[in-house]
């Protein structure tokens, strides 16, 4: 489909604008005007509304089929939550408005949701206080590492290092080297796909500032040392920070909180029903235990003795800003009804079905795919195509015959520490007739390895356009129509 | 009511494929010492009794004043297809496009949205977004003492107060300088910010127009600061570029901003859109998605996620960023409005938005004792010096339903009388007529 710039007619408009009703024709001064000419796209609204269109129909999402991208959990979002972020007293709301009146008295609303939903979010997680601010999972890890950072310095602890468990996600590393920390890589047992404590207790030392740990980690697997590994941790004055991306299967079954994690993220476009937009945007709320609370970020919503809501910004101690506002407050929005829709039962029974969901497609998959680590899975599990590789097929190719028949490819190559891994997360939402499907295509893949390879190397046939050359795309660096 | 589609006979079928005696067995693997102390939380109610819930809640925000507040955030037009094309699932419910060959509806309109911010800009390469305009002037801070491998940085004092703490605060553990230089009638001072430059200064960050509202030209300080190897980071609010000279034309080394303003909703401050632009040389350290346009191997044109040997799923610790989630469907609403507006019709907007500013300007220039400060030309933000503090005045205003600004005097220590006034193309002559006429009965009053 041409880009929209091939489309562009001179002259041509999509949009009428307020009219021109003061008496003043202002220029910008010469030296401080554009002299360039401004290359946007001259096209009539009905000319925009079909390219669009046309583009979404080249688009694959929750709503077309099933998403089992492990790690991401791909479920369904109700349709109630776009209904809420659109009222126009959430919409249309000024972020400055707190400004204007002492406390917040003009956004009282927007200030019950925040206090209503950090308390939501502390009972379902065991700690003691959150914040809303940090708009994805990797922005709360990093909001997370600049707490320890500060909850280190203000003891006067010079730690500088962070561990983490080598099956973690790209952003746990990532997030504490840009807060100032080295990172070092804690094995994985190869037996039970679990952190190997007895490696974790030889490398925690007086310069072991925090541990992230993800649990379930990201092959799927419940690290029951959980508790063992928090002792170690703070035997050493470390802090343990709990990545929150796999909470989907522990809702009402475990609260990091109570195995005594000091710091943690909950990536509410997963857990919470949030739509993931293409990458976002999302949210990932922070929370911490008591001796955390000091150095949360600014500003923090609290509740008056007369029941109002005002917004507090005199925290001695707090690491500062680390977003303009209050977060992506119409995501979190979303989640918080999201959360009252459900209740207690109702997010109960989100993880009994996706830990379901999951151990049914694991359990009728596992004769024809390597399992690495066969034991009940959480959420999600990741199988190995070591055995279709031998026959030259590979995770690749797996994933673009699945796209043929009809689904979403899980994640693949990841994590790390498994060969032509394939991450599979189907979600509590799906139906037993959708798993039989997926199941059925799996099946029918790995029998093709033998039968037919050709036809699978071949793959996507379906689609607009089939094994983009990606080598050529970071050589040609065409970033922008020309 | 959880969204889960199979029955209980179902579910029984499947624990039985799994060998499970029930679904609690499932959870044998969390030790009963760890089972949660509580999970206390309401019970679930029906669709009808939670839209009625956050009715009622919504209601109790002041969302209908007539605002002229800005501070970076404007309330801006946005024409209804742009929630309509955004509105199409195929979109918001789709995830990042790993996947190409289901993806290229999200990927196309990134690289057509990367090319309307290179345009907008006159840069060579954007990245797919960023959380917000703050974050994104965080990051372009880390991207310049990584590509400098210096330690400075200088702060021109016009730049929006909350980003500049959020650089601060990024930063805390990395032992940076910082030094910031208060602006001079209302602009950036050059003889103070080149004083403050030295062998270590990574990177100047100036903001065009600034948070008073000023416009600048701000090819000078690229020259110095090129000069001296010295990096610019210029944070800009996209409407105005239409206009005015683009950070391109100047030659500034990496530009931020907020992209709020191109059709993305209030919504009480997100989510928004971080831009980020730069050129083609320090491309491999800038942080997030890139979409690039090759060929699929029938030749057919294709467009992927490209360079992502920066990003934080490859290199992990080593990354320019660690940003992976980002703004993807605000740039998508970014890139349907500037589609919709086309390069005519955003002119039009920062047209009207300087006509209506500048009668506004004349409006609140004959209210007596109000001082509008006039000493550098400005875009659609001004600032006037009040004879009573700001705060006051702006709660009487409230009561008549007009929010009139923003108040400087929490951001800026001693400008406790100072009120920074926006004014965008869906403000009428009617309403900043009663803005002027209500800021004097007000101050008529006070003077009583």
């Amino acid at each position: 489909m041409a880009v929209i710039f091939e489309k562009s007619v001179p002259g041509r408009k999509g949009v009428v604008l307020p009219s021109h009703d003061v008496p003043c024709e202002p220029e910008v001064p010469e030296i401080y005007a554009r002299k360039t000419k401004l290359g946007l796209a001259e096209l009539s609204e009905l000319d925009v509304v079909r390219h669009f269109t046309g583009l979404s129909r080249k688009n694959f999402g929750v709503d077309t089929g099933f998403y089992p991208l492990g790690s991401c959990t791909m479920k369904y979002n109700p349709k109630i939550t776009e209904v809420i972020a659109g009222l126009n007293g959430f919409a249309n709301l000024h972020p400055f408005l707190p400004q204007l009146r002492h406390g917040g008295m003009l956004v009282q609303g927007a200030l019950q949701v925040m206090h209503e939903f950090e308390h939501a979010l502390c009972e379902v997680s065991g700690m003691a206080a959150f914040t809303l601010h940090p708009m994805a999972g990797a922005h709360g890890e990093l909001t997370g590492m600049m707490l320890i950072a500060a909850y280190h310095r203000d003891k006067g602890n010079d730690k500088r290092e962070v561990l983490i468990p080598d099956e973690a996600h790209g952003t746990n590393p990532s997030s504490a080297a840009i807060a100032g920390y080295k990172t070092r890589p804690v094995p994985t047992n190869s037996e039970t796909g679990m952190l190997d404590v007895a490696a974790l207790e030889e490398m925690v030392t007086d310069q072991t500032a925090a541990i992230m740990l993800t649990n379930p980690n990201t092959l799927g697997i419940f690290n029951s040392d959980i508790k063992r590994v928090t002792e170690i941790a703070h035997s050493h004055d470390a802090l343990v920070y709990y990545d929150g991306a796999n909470l989907n299967a522990v809702l009402g079954k475990f609260r990091p909180g109570d195995a005594g994690i000091d710091v943690m993220h909950i990536n509410l476009h997963k857990t919470f029903a949030t739509p993931h937009g293409g990458g976002g945007p999302g949210a990932g709320p922070v929370g911490v235990q008591e001796h955390l609370v000091p150095y949360l970020p600014i500003s923090r919503v609290e509740k008056r003795k007369d029941n109002t809501y005002a917004l507090e910004y005199n925290y001695p101690k707090s690491i500062g800003y680390i977003a303009p506002f209050y977060g992506n407050f119409l995501i979190f929005l979303r989640a918080y009804a999201y959360t009252m829709l459900l209740g207690a039962e109702g997010l109960t029974e989100v993880s009994e079905n996706a830990v379901l969901n999951a151990n049914y497609v694991m359990n009728r998959l596992k004769d024809v795919y390597d399992l690495p680590y066969d034991k009940v899975c959480m959420h999600e599990f990741v199988l190995s195509a070591r055995r279709q590789a031998a026959e030259d097929v590979h995770a690749v190719d797996i994933a673009k015959a699945l796209i043929d028949r009809g689904f979403h490819p899980p994640t693949v190559y990841f994590p790390l520490i498994v060969k032509e891994a394939m991450m599979i997360e189907p979600t509590e939402c799906e139906s037993k007739e959708t798993l039989d499907a997926f199941v059925a295509a799996m099946r029918d893949i790995a029998e093709k390895t033998t039968s037919d390879p050709e036809a699978l190397k071949a793959a996507p046939v379906t689609t607009p356009v089939s094994r983009p050359d990606e080598l050529r795309a970071a050589k040609d660096m065409d970033f922008a129509y020309a | 009511m959880s969204y889960i589609a199979n029955t209980p006979a179902q579910r029984q079928e499947m624990l039985a494929t799994c060998g499970a005696e029930s679904l609690d067995a499932l959870f044998d693997c969390i030790p009963e010492d760890l089972r949660p102390k509580s999970f206390e939380l309401p019970s679930g109610r029906s669709e009808l009794e939670i839209q009625r819930y956050f009715e009622r809640v919504a209601a109790r925000n002041y969302a209908h004043l007539t605002t002229f507040i800005g501070g970076g955030i404007y309330d801006h037009f946005i024409p209804a297809a742009v929630d309509a094309i955004t509105g199409r699932s195929e979109f918001y419910t789709a995830y990042t496009p790993y996947q190409p060959e289901l993806s290229q509806g999200t990927l196309q309109a990134i690289y057509e949205y990367q090319t309307d911010i290179c345009r907008l800009t006159d840069m060579e390469v954007a990245n797919a977004s960023l959380y917000d305009g703050g974050t994104a002037l965080c990051e372009a801070s880390q991207m310049a003492l990584h590509a400098t491998r210096r330690k400075r940085i200088v702060l021109d004092s016009g730049i929006n107060p909350v980003y500049r703490t959020m650089i601060y605060t990024y930063t805390a553990n990395l032992a940076i300088d910082f030094e910031e230089v208060a602006v001079t009638h209302g602009q950036s001072d050059r003889d103070r910010l080149f004083a403050a430059l030295n062998d270590d200064t990574a990177a100047v960050i100036l903001q065009n127009p600034n948070f008073f509202g000023a416009i600048d030209d701000h090819s000078d300080i690229v020259e110095h600061c090129h000069a001296r190897g010295i990096l610019v980071i210029q944070s800009v609010y996209p409407v105005a570029m239409s206009v005015l000279k683009t950070p391109g034309e100047i030659g500034v080394d990496i530009v931020t901003g907020e992209g709020q303003s191109l059709g993305i909703p209030l919504g009480f401050g997100g989510p928004y859109l971080g831009f980020m632009a730069t050129t083609k040389k320090l491309v491999r350290k800038m942080p997030g998605r890139l979409v690039g346009r090759t060929v699929d191997r029938n030749g057919k044109e294709a467009f992927v996620l490209t360079l992502q040997a920066r990003e934080q799923h490859i290199r992990r610790d080593k990354a320019t960023s660690n940003i992976c989630t980002n703004e993807a469907l605000c740039a998508l609403r970014a890139h349907v409005h500037l589609s919709l507006l086309g390069p005519e019709g955003l002119k039009e907007v920062a047209r009207l938005c300087l006509a209506k500013t500048q009668y506004a300007k004349q409006r609140f220039d004959q209210i007596p004792g109000v001082e509008v400060m006039k000493s550098s030309p400005t875009f659609n933000e001004f600032t006037v010096r009040l004879p009573v503090n700001a705060m006051e005045l702006v709660n009487k205003l409230i009561e008549r339903n007009i929010a009139p600004g923003l108040p400087l005097g929490r951001f800026y220590p001693g400008m406790d009388e100072y009120l920074l006034v926006a004014v965008t193309e869906k403000r009428t002559k009617h309403e900043i007529g009663v803005l002027a006429e209500a800021v004097e009965d007000v101050l008529m009053q006070e003077a009583l």
